[in-house]
């Protein structure tokens, strides 16, 4: 039995452990993946990298149980999850818990995006991250969001030839938007790094790919901008339009959305008291916000409502900044029309986008098309269907990740 | 470290993912579609389950998510 | 002003869908009430077992029928339907049910319904993920499996259907949320579960069921695989109860079941309920453990005292009829139920006799009690 169980390590959920077992709680800290760090401070070679290495060793020195490559799959009752990891299944008992679970790319279907080589941008990023050899390799990056800048640095660090960077906002909805970053100093010291590493690189605005090409994998991706279309040859496309966080946890436990993701008050606290939220889950918001989010969690978990309250301040000037951010790389109408009704949308069960729009809604097409039935349980097809159609998810039930039937019939 | 992928031996650097190595293999094609469509990892963040392979026997384990380890075995669909 | 039809049923569930294309096909002027989607209520939630099943004389005449009717289309049956003639395994897992195997053939033999007897080994032969020191079973070659929604879409291909929910139902026709009345020759409640909010006072009750599919794992299973203790299971009226049900689908994945339980009104996935029926499933199959699920979800049978379906007119209003209460069964029964609707209406001999299922029978059992 724990005070706390966070899930997630990434930055929100590190903070929250950290600052939760410096109060005083026993805690435990849950991740997917097999290392902390989250998506930013992802790593390869098996060991938490950068920012993540110090905050999971203090962490571990505060007592926080850490389990690595452990998915929590389901809620079997109120003060309990299931969690499964390779080797087996366990039952975590919790008196409070928070959600710091992200968020993750969203995808928009267009012909010939099922293709391998065809990634996310954080995809290949990640691929990268653990390991994947991009050096000498052309590359076009491309979607949308701050996140395809950091994409194409980190290739062209690790050797990859980044052929450009396809935007689809347009440059004057950027300005608008101050995505000049004038207003935050740390951020514009941030922009002026990356842009460094970026040199020499083609930014394109109001440029998205139209298609990708190749016979079993991918080799050139066709682009437009304006009026004129070409043809890039390259061996990846990372390509993702923004993210979106994950909510299937937050859903099932029962908690209320807001329009950007699990509601919170100023405490973190969703609608369901004892459960918390904080980073990505409660909206897509940077860094900055996860970090203090997260320290909010996990302080007001643990009691410590002063110190927590002491954080509102800095948290109010990052979700400022983050709402710029959201409204500056909103996603243009032209991109509803990029894909085919012969191009797939849902990708576990190859329901191909036509067969899907004469439908009502989500459980429609479910029932009728299979569309979202597959493994991913609707996690890439979903946010492009919100995209393209309108429809919300609709009801999460256990197991939020697919699980062994051996873990979902334990005693 | 050493695994093999369909049967070829490859070598990886220690907490290499799986995923990595069968793209050290040569291998793009990961997992055959329900129809039968040549795919491979998008996320690289254990959302997606493209990268879906067989490892030691087991089916459908996201090889993004899964750590080497040494004399593993690794099969992915052709 | 209203529309007119010659049959106006509620309800767009299969039973519903089944009613209406054979209502269509003797030329009668057709239109179905469903405020969701097409099958999305039980229809959505069941297994798609087409099976024989022999509780009473009248269950058997009912699931034959119907079997029949379903092996006649197997061939015009749309590939989303996902017909899989894989027949079914009544698993013995001792002598005192491999006697009950026995039982069952003698009769099967008795009604012309083929049927197989297999001792231990051959039945871990035809089903090797099976656990050893299984007695043996009965193999019932033509019972078959479908995917439910798609069946009922399917049926109701070239039939006008409305999108909202009947608020009211008499002989005379349905009332629907947004006002418009539909007047008809004949109106059938064909909703399942919720039939007595539209006709109060007929005694159907909601059984609860939960169910799991796993990822592909094409082969794992290839018949469908029944404990024969499911017949103690569905036989108790009160006690929840779980029993051995893996059935393979077209897609290669495995669909898990089932557990029965009375007095639980939520839909929601109830873990203690899920977890107890997934540990029988592996008493049966231990490998199972291993396979991923993808999905669970649960559903509502429509359950009546006797354990048969209400199919006919209703003595106090004979203008309206009933298709409802089929309990675990009315994916195979759809098919009968519509036959007979059909052939009462148009006053045909029915293709069984209609008797049994009559609505009647409710009143006259209370008279009798
Ligand atoms: C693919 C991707 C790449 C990114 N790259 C960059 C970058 O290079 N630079 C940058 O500035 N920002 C990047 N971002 C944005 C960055 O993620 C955020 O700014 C910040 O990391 C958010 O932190 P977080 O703690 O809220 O979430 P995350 O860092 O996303 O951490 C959430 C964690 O929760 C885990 N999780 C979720 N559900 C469960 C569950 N049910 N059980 C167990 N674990 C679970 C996930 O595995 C994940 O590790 C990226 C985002 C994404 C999605
Ligand atoms: C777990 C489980 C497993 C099963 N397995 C099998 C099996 O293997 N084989 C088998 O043969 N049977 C099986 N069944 C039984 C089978 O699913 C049902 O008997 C069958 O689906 C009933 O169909 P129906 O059309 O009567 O009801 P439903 O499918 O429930 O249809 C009723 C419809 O009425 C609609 N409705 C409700 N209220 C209104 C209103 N006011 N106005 C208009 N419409 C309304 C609903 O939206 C719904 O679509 C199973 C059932 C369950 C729950
Ligand atoms: S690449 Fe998406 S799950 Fe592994």
């Amino acid at each position: 039995m724990f005070d706390v169980v966070v899930v997630g390590a990434g930055p929100a959920g590190l903070a929250a452990a950290c600052r939760a077992a410096e109060s005083g709680a026993r805690v435990a800290l849950v991740d997917d993946n097999p290392v902390a760090g989250g998506q930013i401070w992802r790593a390869g070679g098996g060991r938490p990298a950068g920012p993540a290495a110090a905050w999971i060793r203090r962490a571990e020195r505060n007592g926080v149980e850490w389990l690595a490559g452990a998915r929590v799959f389901a809620v079997p009752e109120p003060g309990k999850l299931t969690i499964e990891q390779f080797a087996g299944d366990r039952e975590l008992g919790y008196e409070k818990l928070i959600l710091a679970t992200g968020a993750r790319e969203r995808f928009l279907p267009f012909p010939g995006w099922t293709l391998p080589n065809v990634m996310g941008a954080g995809g290949l990023q990640a691929l990268a991250k653990s390991g994947l050899d991009v050096a000498g390799k052309p590359v076009v990056v491309a979607g949308s969001g701050p996140l395809l800048l950091a994409v194409a640095k980190y290739l062209r660090a690790r050797g990859a030839r980044v052929l450009l960077i396809a935007e689809q906002a347009d440059q004057a909805a950027l300005l608008r938007f101050g995505v000049g970053l004038v207003a935050y100093p740390g951020k514009l010291a941030q922009a002026v790094q990356l842009r460094a590493g970026l040199f020499g690189i083609p930014y394109l605005t109001g440029c998205w790919p139209v298609e990708a090409r190749g016979p079993e994998k991918l080799e050139s991706v066709m682009l437009r901008r304006g009026r004129k279309t070409w043809t890039e040859r390259c061996d990846y496309l990372a390509c993702g339009f923004g993210l979106a966080p994950n909510l299937e946890l937050a859903a099932l436990l029962g908690c209320r959305m807001s329009a950007t993701g699990v509601a919170v008050d100023e405490l973190q606290q969703t609608s369901v008291a004892g459960v918390y939220s904080a980073g990505e889950a409660t909206g897509i918001g940077g860094l900055d916000l996860a970090l203090t989010e997260g320290e909010i969690a996990g302080f007001a978990a643990a009691g410590k409502t002063r110190e927590a309250r002491a954080r509102f301040g800095a948290r109010e000037r990052h979700r400022r900044f983050a709402g710029g951010l959201e409204r500056a790389f909103a996603l243009r109408e032209e991109l509803k029309h990029l894909a085919q009704d012969d191009t797939l949308l849902c990708r576990c069960e190859d329901v191909p986008l036509g067969r899907v729009r004469g439908c009502m809604g989500w459980r429609e097409a479910k029932l009728h098309t299979r569309c979202g039935m597959g493994p991913c349980q609707g996690r890439v097809c979903g946010g492009a269907v919100e995209f393209l159609l309108g429809w919300k998810a609709e009801s999460v039930r256990p197991p939020v990740f697919p699980a062994r039937i051996g873990s979902l019939s334990r005693d | 470290m050493k695994v093999s992928v369909n049967g070829r031996e490859v070598t990886v650097a220690a907490g290499s993912m799986v995923s990595t190595a069968v793209a050290a293999a040569g291998v793009s094609l990961y997992r055959r579609s329900v129809t039968g469509e040549p795919r491979g990892p998008v996320c690289g963040m254990g959302i997606c389950f493209e990268c879906r392979v067989r490892i030691d026997g087991r089916e459908h384990c996201r090889s993004c998510q899964i750590p080497c380890v040494d004399g593993m075995e690794v099969r992915t669909d052709v | 002003m209203g529309e007119s039809f010659d049959v106006a049923i509620a309800g767009g569930g299969i039973v519903g869908a089944a009613c209406a294309e054979e209502c269509r096909a003797a030329g009668l002027k057709v239109v179905v009430v469903e405020p969701g989607p097409v099958g999305g209520g039980a229809t959505a939630a069941g297994m798609g077992h087409i099976v024989v099943m022999d509780d009473s004389p009248a269950q058997i005449a009912l699931t034959r029928c119907s079997r029949d009717l379903w092996l006649a289309r197997r061939n015009s049956l749309p590939a989303n339907v996902e017909y899989l003639p894989c027949g079914t395994l009544w698993v013995a897992a001792d002598q005192e049910e491999l006697a009950e195997v026995h039982r069952k053939k003698a009769l099967y033999d008795g009604i012309g319904v083929r049927a197989e007897v297999l001792d231990a080994r051959s039945l871990a032969e035809a089903e090797p993920h099976l656990r050893s020191g299984l007695a043996g079973a009965l193999l019932v070659p033509d019972d078959s499996v479908v995917y439910p929604p798609c069946a009922a879409r399917h049926m109701l291909r070239d039939i006008e259907v409305r999108r909202e929910a009947a608020v009211q139902l008499s002989g005379q026709g349905i009332r629907l949320r947004d006002g418009t009345f539909l007047a008809a020759g004949i109106t059938v409640n064909a909703t399942g579960a919720w039939a007595p909010e539209l006709t109060p006072g007929i005694e159907v009750r909601k059984r609860k069921g939960h169910l799991a599919i796993t990822d592909r794992y094409p082969g794992f299973v290839t018949h469908v695989l029944v404990e024969l203790g499911y017949l103690k299971s569905a036989h108790s009226t009160t006690a929840d109860s779980v029993a051995f049900n893996a059935q393979p689908r077209r897609t290669g994945q495995v669909l898990l079941g089932s557990s029965r339980q009375f007095g639980s009104e939520t839909a929601a996935i109830e873990s203690h309920m899920l977890a107890r029926m997934l540990r029988r499933v592996r008493e049966y199959m231990p490998e199972i453990s291993e396979l991923t699920a993808i999905r669970t979800w649960t559903g509502f049978r429509a359950a009546t005292p006797d354990k048969l379906p209400l199919i006919g007119p209703v003595p106090a209003d004979p203008r309206l009829y009933l298709a409802t209460g089929h309990e675990g069964l009315g994916i195979t029964t759809s098919l009968a139920t519509g036959r007979l609707v059909a052939d009462l209406i148009v006053g045909r001999t029915p293709v069984i006799p209609a008797e049994p299922y009559l609505p009647g029978r409710q009143a006259e059992a209370h008279h009798e009690g």
